[in-house]
């Protein structure tokens, strides 16, 4: 903490430091496919875009209050019982979220039935608040908060706008292929049902984990 | 028979993993060998057994519509249900917390096989899942809740040991370098979430 009080008397807003700690989550350390947090609930809403989207803010709002919390409270929080201490944000935050949710979109609050609640278990919001928010000052917290909601969006909105499309043929509920193009009304189309089930959640994100590292070459495992 | 029915309906046709991805962060990070992969398996199951009917007598005696009429039936108007997430998530971290030091007192060799993994439960979604999932699709009795939680924390233990084994024979083989780890791991749960699914056309 001594380090806080000594060094960067002012630091910009915006400063190039804090930029990188938005943009990293977004590629090169995103949460889903490279720190592997989070999986749990990122696959199951995945099957249209609308429920992905909606969680995905979701979790970016929770992410970045948490966060923003945590690291304010951080040095009143004594070590042993830290645990249950986030836990208790976290769930304050998922229950107003949840209300939101219920208040104003209520049939994407039913679709996302427990995955809702299950933010609280979400492992990046106790990851980033054990790895950044405990040790960082709340600006910086609060923008790594919203840069790994943001990169969990991003995948959430990929992996959903893979399946919809090519599972339902539709973007966002409205339909993109041509009603002349499927096999019923003469055409040589058909929608992959395949891509509605769950495993094929798995297989999207896989293959999206691929190009990743594929192009990214450093984050490959041994 | 109904009992049977959904014990069977958990483990294998509403699994857990494979139908609802819940508990995947664990079941990614400690399946590498089948070993600790089954003792991971048990603690869960274990740890569902225990939590999830608790819950379920919270849920139904506390925090329902008109749940607190046992108490008195001028209390019958109110609805706690809203507090569900964080009373639930706090009752799985109390018990958690509870078992360890049970277990730690009484078996000092199961709690060796099981200690390292009981605090990574505490956050596993596939407990608190559970638990909303009972809350949602409104089991009636304790019983079901409970059979409901052992067929789960079963089902779930099943697929974590699956895949370390395949895991371990994965080792010797050529991947792909930007598939390695992570993303063959995906491919294989979603592979085998496909022979899952071969289940869900039973009716029992």
């Amino acid at each position: 903490m001594s380090q806080v009080t000594k060094s960067e008397p002012k630091e910009a807003l915006f400063s190039k430091k804090n930029i990188k700690i938005l943009k990293d989550p977004l590629n090169e350390s995103n949460p889903v496919t490279v720190q592997v947090l989070g999986i749990c609930s990122s696959l199951a809403i995945t099957v249209k875009l609308e429920p992905a989207i909606v969680m995905g803010v979701s979790v970016l709002v929770v992410t970045a209050f948490s966060n923003l919390i945590t690291s304010m409270l951080r040095n009143f929080i004594p070590n042993r019982i830290r645990i249950i201490v986030q836990l208790v944000i976290v769930a304050a935050l998922v229950i107003v979220v949840d209300q939101i949710l219920k208040a104003y979109v209520y049939d994407v609050s039913k679709q996302l039935s427990v995955f809702v609640g299950l933010i609280i278990t979400n492992c990046i919001l106790m990851g980033r608040i054990e790895a950044f928010a405990l040790a960082n000052t709340p600006w910086k917290a609060f923008l790594d908060g919203i840069g790994n909601g943001a990169g969990y969006a991003a995948v959430l909105i990929v992996v959903a706008f893979i399946r919809e499309l090519l599972g339902a043929g539709q973007l966002y509920g409205y339909q993109v292929i041509p009603e002349s193009w499927y096999l019923d009304n003469g055409g040589w189309y058909s929608n992959n049902g395949l891509m509605l089930l769950p495993p094929m959640a798995l297989i999207v994100l896989a293959v999206l984990i691929w190009v990743q590292r594929a192009r990214f070459r450093q984050l490959i495992e041994n | 028979m109904e009992l049977v029915n959904l014990f069977i309906r958990s483990i294998f046709i509403e699994n857990m993993i494979f139908a609802f991805f819940l508990g995947m962060c664990s079941y990614l990070a400690v399946s590498k060998t089948v070993k600790t992969a089954m003792g991971l398996g048990i603690a869960v199951t274990f740890t569902l057994f225990v939590t999830v009917p608790v819950n379920f007598l919270v849920d139904t005696k506390l925090l329902q519509p008109g749940a607190l009429a046992w108490l008195d039936p001028s209390l019958a108007g109110y609805d706690l249900s809203f507090l569900s997430f964080i009373i639930f998530i706090a009752v799985v971290a109390a018990i958690v917390q509870l078992l360890e030091m049970i277990i730690e007192r009484f078996s000092p060799s199961l709690y060796n096989a099981l200690g390292i993994f009981l605090p990574l439960i505490a956050v596993n979604c596939s407990i608190l899942g559970a638990a909303l999932f009972v809350q949602e699709r409104a089991y009636k009795t304790l019983s079901e809740a409970t059979v409901f939680a052992v067929g789960s924390g079963v089902g779930w233990a099943l697929a974590i040991v699956a895949l370390a084994a395949i895991r371990e024979r994965l080792k010797y083989s050529h991947i792909p370098a930007p598939l390695r780890g992570l993303g063959i791991t995906f491919i294989i749960t979603g592979l085998m979430g496909m022979a899952f699914m071969s289940f869900m056309g039973i009716k029992i």
